[in-house]
């Protein structure tokens, strides 16, 4: 084995007690979404409660579970933003008509 | 040039100074294809967004039970497999190869649970329901195509990780593949957990049926 394979093997991010930590954390967080569901809100703000949760769920599962904590800050650099930016870009092809599709079902 | 000299290919070190990322090119690889899943997932719940809004008559379903209780419960296995899956990560970078393999075989049981529960929601919708992915009794036919795509594609993406861990497992179990191995699989399980948290509201919560 070469002195970077062993570096690698012995690169152990984390512990036990944090992932549990981060476990119980998404478990609170799914409890919120399933209780919110039944209640009696618009539903934009319905909707921008859930996603929200579920980013932060996103958050958590990302920087701990897969380790991009622990990576370089070159590798956050090259996923995240990249990602945000794709999404972001098929969002703004439907955004402009589903606004529009939006307004004319609420009249 | 002489081949029979010729370095191979796996010996080649990167010459051009400190690696810039510090990962190794299995697990740029894993991130590089799960940046390109993450556009596949998108672009479907975007665009189940868009014919949900677009739809005036789009039904709402899902009752507390079974759908909803089944759906949370669902999710709640499958963040359990990725608890199991990171210990077996943390496990084999330690070299506890027996411990990482345990872990592995209970992230593939969650996996394994996850789509028994699924299927049996699918064969209630498709026998109690009647609901196919072209026609459902109480509205919109979207909500058909766009429940059975996105869950099936997810459903799928369960199936081949279950199958996945299991060569991984064989394979660290019986010192084949490298702790690094485990950690790119766990990063695919991970990302499929990741995409489940947003499956789960998008087409769940925001479809429970009116009281």
């Amino acid at each position: 084995m070469s002195a970077r394979e062993e570096a690698l093997e012995q690169h152990v991010p984390g512990t036990t007690k944090l992932f549990v930590w981060v476990w119980v954390a998404l478990l609170i967080m799914t409890g919120l979404e399933t209780l919110l569901a039944y209640e009696d809100m618009a539903l934009l703000i319905m909707l921008t409660l859930l996603m929200g949760l579920s980013v932060i769920k996103t958050g958590y599962i990302l920087s701990y579970f897969m380790h991009l904590r622990f990576e370089r800050m070159g590798l956050f650099l090259m996923i995240v933003p990249s990602a945000v930016f794709l999404v972001c870009m098929i969002l703004l092809f439907l955004y402009p008509d589903s606004i529009r599709l939006m307004h004319m079902q609420a009249r | 040039m002489n081949h029979t000299e010729a370095q191979p290919i796996a010996e080649i070190t990167w010459t051009g100074g400190p690696s810039p990322l510090a990962v190794n090119k299995k697990k740029l690889g894993m991130w590089l294809f799960l940046l390109s899943d993450t556009v596949t997932f998108s672009s479907l719940l975007i665009g189940y967004s868009y014919v949900r809004i677009a739809s005036p008559d789009w039904p709402r379903p899902f009752e507390f039970y079974p759908a909803i209780v089944k759906a949370t419960l669902m999710t709640v296995i499958l963040l359990t497999s990725s608890l199991t899956m990171v210990l077996g990560v943390h496990a084999a970078h330690k070299n506890e190869r027996g411990r990482a393999v345990k872990y592995i075989l209970l992230t593939m049981l969650g996996g394994v649970l996850f789509d028994i529960i699924h299927i049996s929601e699918w064969i209630n919708l498709m026998i109690n329901e009647h609901v196919t992915p072209f026609h459902n009794p109480w509205g919109s036919p979207l909500l058909g195509g766009a429940f059975f795509g996105l869950t099936g594609l997810h459903m799928l993406h369960v199936t081949i990780g279950v199958i996945y861990l299991g060569v991984i497992a064989w394979g660290f179990g019986s010192k084949r593949f490298a702790a690094e191995d485990v950690e790119v699989s766990g990063l695919y399980w991970h990302f499929v957990d990741l995409v489940w948290m947003f499956i789960f509201p998008l087409i769940y919560l925001i479809n429970v049926a009116p009281k």
